[in-house]
């Protein structure tokens, strides 16, 4: 022992967890790796290139306005330009894939003050712009080129001229059974396995199932919240599907469309989700029963993407409704006292 | 594991008691000096009633409790008071001091009190025994034994637990005390039994330390009711709420006492030690503390006098290696960081911890997620998260009315779990301390 040694005074606790924000965000982009490897397998290189055109868009924004430069290397940037690209159409024209990755990232993230302070998930923002601003080329689904290395739709459309529709367009499983001509339920087995029509990383449940359990597994994802909105899902769409007001089944409910994906990847965005576990049971059930009611009634296909928001917009609430019950105090005491 | 009670979340932080576990306690040899502040723990400060060039006998008072709760201050080695003046105390201040210089040619022994019998002594003198021997908790806060014997006499207490589950990583001091003195434990329990006018006694231990349950179970006087439970091995069980729910499945109210549900109590050091009073005739002078972490050079338990300074006991264990980067006396949990080698052990110290930086990394501060786990780590069920927020803006009556701050024990949960790295207990001992400074309204 030496007079120089030079010993750090900190407050207790003097050992931290092994997790942290950065190992989090990152095993989440790991586990979305098999999803984008279906994808490109699904769709060729039009999958790769939309989600490479949002992730640049996102990783870009933040780095001029986010609020430190190394802000980047948190994953959580990175996370949100593969999750708009995963929920984008393929054949999706990538300059506008870039400028909702721009908008989410900078809308719906930085202006709040960048990571941990924004209210709506990122990703959807993004997405509900694109929405709004380009609803043809967002609703616009091929059906599958003759080689795989075709190009799925005009992806290198220029910026503000309209894309050419050289390709056949078909529609998704859940827009076919809502607003087609014939309309037929897509069996559940394709809907697992992703041979189906959809956006570049919404087909595949089974892998978006997989990534999500090993997430959960870990401890990086709040299980509650999807197993929350899935249960709300099937038995509010089974209620109307057995009454005969819906012609969803409650399987091809949950199976269809961006349900997977937005329950295990973006409600449960730990920033725009309840913080207790009642809340997000809470959180869950508002989910499944705006999807369900958008997907029914609403004037679109798909609903998962507004429901999310929505259900964002009520985290403040649910956060003050749900607070944990004091330790050595009874529930009714405290409601009586307040 | 299963099915062993506890209380609810909580935290698993990494155990590393192997390494001082199987190593023997040990006396730890008579320094050149001792230290004695006048305040070691919570409470008012002693009153000094030697001064320089007064020679001390090991055991001597040497100042005497001011107030009721206060605690008697005894000479820890024989020897000369050289001065009375500041020293540093491990909270950090610079605190009254009682020097003493060891007499190098004594032999040390002890100048016996004359204390009864226990068994003669009246129920309610009992505690005034213990105060006399400046008995306090030995589980890390310190509190005066004597207080916690003479509950408020609407609150009679009804089941007295013993504390065996030091679920604070790296201490293994308690297991130690358990594993070589077993008989003392039982017979300090005895006596605190009949302080208390009770006769049922509960030992909780974490069932990390089977052979130490395996002791006590052996060694149990089959004329005492006492229980022992293994609990399940969790962060804090040893906080005294945490372990009156895992044994009695009762919560304590908030802010009342544990004796508000009849409920005492004490840890195993302190019973062995309230034992020893009465055996021997000695005050509280000397405990087993644990020596360790990958810093420490030779670890072990020693038993150590207090007033020992930290580099003599640095020195004696072999010295730190070059990688430490933190010095602690208690547990990782909530230990108190010292940045200065001549402060001395108290008897609050359970451990002294030498930590390497692979121990504890630090890692940078980054943005709160949101994510909750500090919800699920918080054993009292606060909203560490919320809490953080009112701290920072220092909007201190919501943090007092509505988070519930007092509740708050400090025990370091949510910073444990926090994936962001935020010292979210730190703002709140901050807060607590910046409202202990406000004028009262």
């Amino acid at each position: 022992m030496t007079e120089k040694t030079k010993v750090i005074i900190t407050a207790s606790p003097h050992v931290r967890s092994p997790d942290s924000t950065t190992k989090i965000m990152w095993s989440v982009v790991i586990s979305l790796l098999p999803v984008i490897a279906s994808s490109i397998y699904f769709f060729g290189p039009s999958a790769i290139l939309v989600i490479i055109a949002s992730v640049a868009g996102c990783l870009i924004t933040e780095r001029m306005f986010g609020s430190n430069p190394g802000s980047v290397a948190d994953g959580s940037a990175m996370i949100t330009g593969l999750l708009l690209g995963l929920c984008l159409p393929p054949g999706f024209p990538l300059w506008m894939a870039f400028l909702g990755g721009v908008f989410g990232m900078g809308f719906g993230k930085l202006i709040y003050g960048g990571l941990g302070q924004n209210i709506f998930n990122p990703a959807l923002v993004g997405r509900a712009f694109l929405q709004a601003a380009f609803p043809v080329a967002i609703t616009t689904w091929p059906s599958g080129t003759q080689h795989w290395w075709n190009l799925q739709g005009d992806n290198f459309a220029l910026p503000f001229m309209t894309p050419r529709p050289d390709t056949v367009t078909a529609a998704t499983p859940l827009g076919n059974l809502k607003f087609g001509d014939d309309p037929v339920a897509t069996p559940i087995l394709d809907l697992l396995l992703g041979t189906i029509n959809g956006s570049v990383g919404e087909t595949s449940a089974v892998l978006i199932l997989l990534g999500g359990i090993y997430l959960a597994v870990r401890g990086h994802l709040n299980w509650h919240i999807p197993v929350s909105i899935f249960v709300t899902t099937f038995v509010v769409s089974g209620l109307f599907y057995v009454i005969g007001i819906s012609q969803f089944s409650p399987w091809f409910m949950l199976f269809s469309g961006g349900l997977m994906l937005g329950a295990w990847y973006m409600a449960t965005d730990m920033v725009t989700s309840p913080l207790s576990t009642k809340g997000c049971w809470l959180f869950g059930f508002g989910i499944g029963l705006l999807t369900v009611i958008i997907r029914i009634w609403g004037g679109l296909p798909e609903g998962v993407m507004y429901s999310i928001l929505l259900m964002n917009a009520l985290v403040p609430f649910i956060n003050r409704v749900t607070q944990p019950r004091l330790f050595g105090t009874s529930k009714k005491k405290k409601e009586a006292g307040e | 594991m299963k099915g062993l009670p506890s209380f609810k979340h909580g935290v698993h932080p990494p155990e590393n008691k192997d390494i001082t576990s199987g190593i023997a306690s040990k006396r730890f040899p008579f320094p050149k000096e001792v230290i004695l502040p006048l305040s070691q723990h919570i409470g008012t400060p002693a009153k000094a009633l030697v001064k320089a060039g007064d020679h001390v006998e090991r055991g001597d008072v040497i100042a005497e409790a001011a107030g009721f709760i206060s605690s008697t201050v005894h000479a820890t080695a024989a020897g000369t008071v050289k001065s009375i003046e500041l020293w540093p105390h491990p909270n950090g201040l610079m605190v009254p001091s009682i020097r003493i210089t060891v007499d190098q040619s004594s032999s040390q022994m002890r100048r016996n009190r004359m204390v009864p019998r226990w068994q003669d002594v009246k129920d309610e003198d009992l505690s005034k025994e213990i105060a006399k021997a400046g008995i306090v908790g030995l589980g890390g806060a310190a509190f005066p034994s004597h207080v916690k014997l003479c509950p408020p006499e609407d609150q009679p207490v009804e089941l007295l637990i013993i504390n065996g589950s030091e679920c604070e990583p790296y201490l293994t001091s308690d297991h130690r005390v358990m594993l070589e003195q077993p008989e003392m434990v039982y017979e300090g329990i005895r006596i605190e039994l009949k302080a208390l006018g009770i006769t049922r006694c509960v030992i909780g231990i974490e069932n990390n330390k089977p052979d130490a349950i395996e002791m006590m179970r052996k060694t149990r006087p089959a004329d005492l009711d006492a229980k022992i439970q293994p609990l399940t091995v969790k962060y804090p069980q040893g906080a005294e709420k945490m372990l009156i729910k895992a044994v009695m499945g009762r919560e304590v109210p908030s802010g009342a006492l544990p004796s508000a549900i009849g409920a005492m109590v004490q840890n195993v050091a302190t019973a062995a030690n309230v034992a020893a009073v009465f055996q021997t005739g000695h005050p509280l002078i000397e405990r087993i503390m644990t020596v360790s972490g990958r810093g420490i050079r030779r670890p072990g338990n020693w038993k150590i006098p207090f007033g020992t300074k930290l580099r003599d006991v640095i020195e004696h264990c072999g010295g730190m290696t070059d990688d430490t980067v933190e010095i602690l006396f208690g547990g990782p949990m909530m230990g108190q960081a010292i940045s200065d080698l001549d402060v001395p052990v108290l008897k609050g110290t359970g451990g002294i911890l030498v930590l390497t930086k692979d121990e504890c990394k630090r890692q940078d501060i980054l943005p709160c997620i949101r994510c909750g786990k500090c919800l699920e780590a918080c054993p009292i069920f606060l909203n560490p998260q919320w809490m953080k927020d009112l701290a920072k803006a220092e909007r201190f009556e919501e943090l007092v009315e509505e988070a519930h701050l007092n509740d708050c024990m400090l025990c370091g949960c949510c910073s444990f779990i926090c994936p962001s790295n935020i010292p979210l207990s730190q703002y709140f001992a901050m807060s607590k301390t910046q409202l202990r400074r406000l004028p009262k309204s």
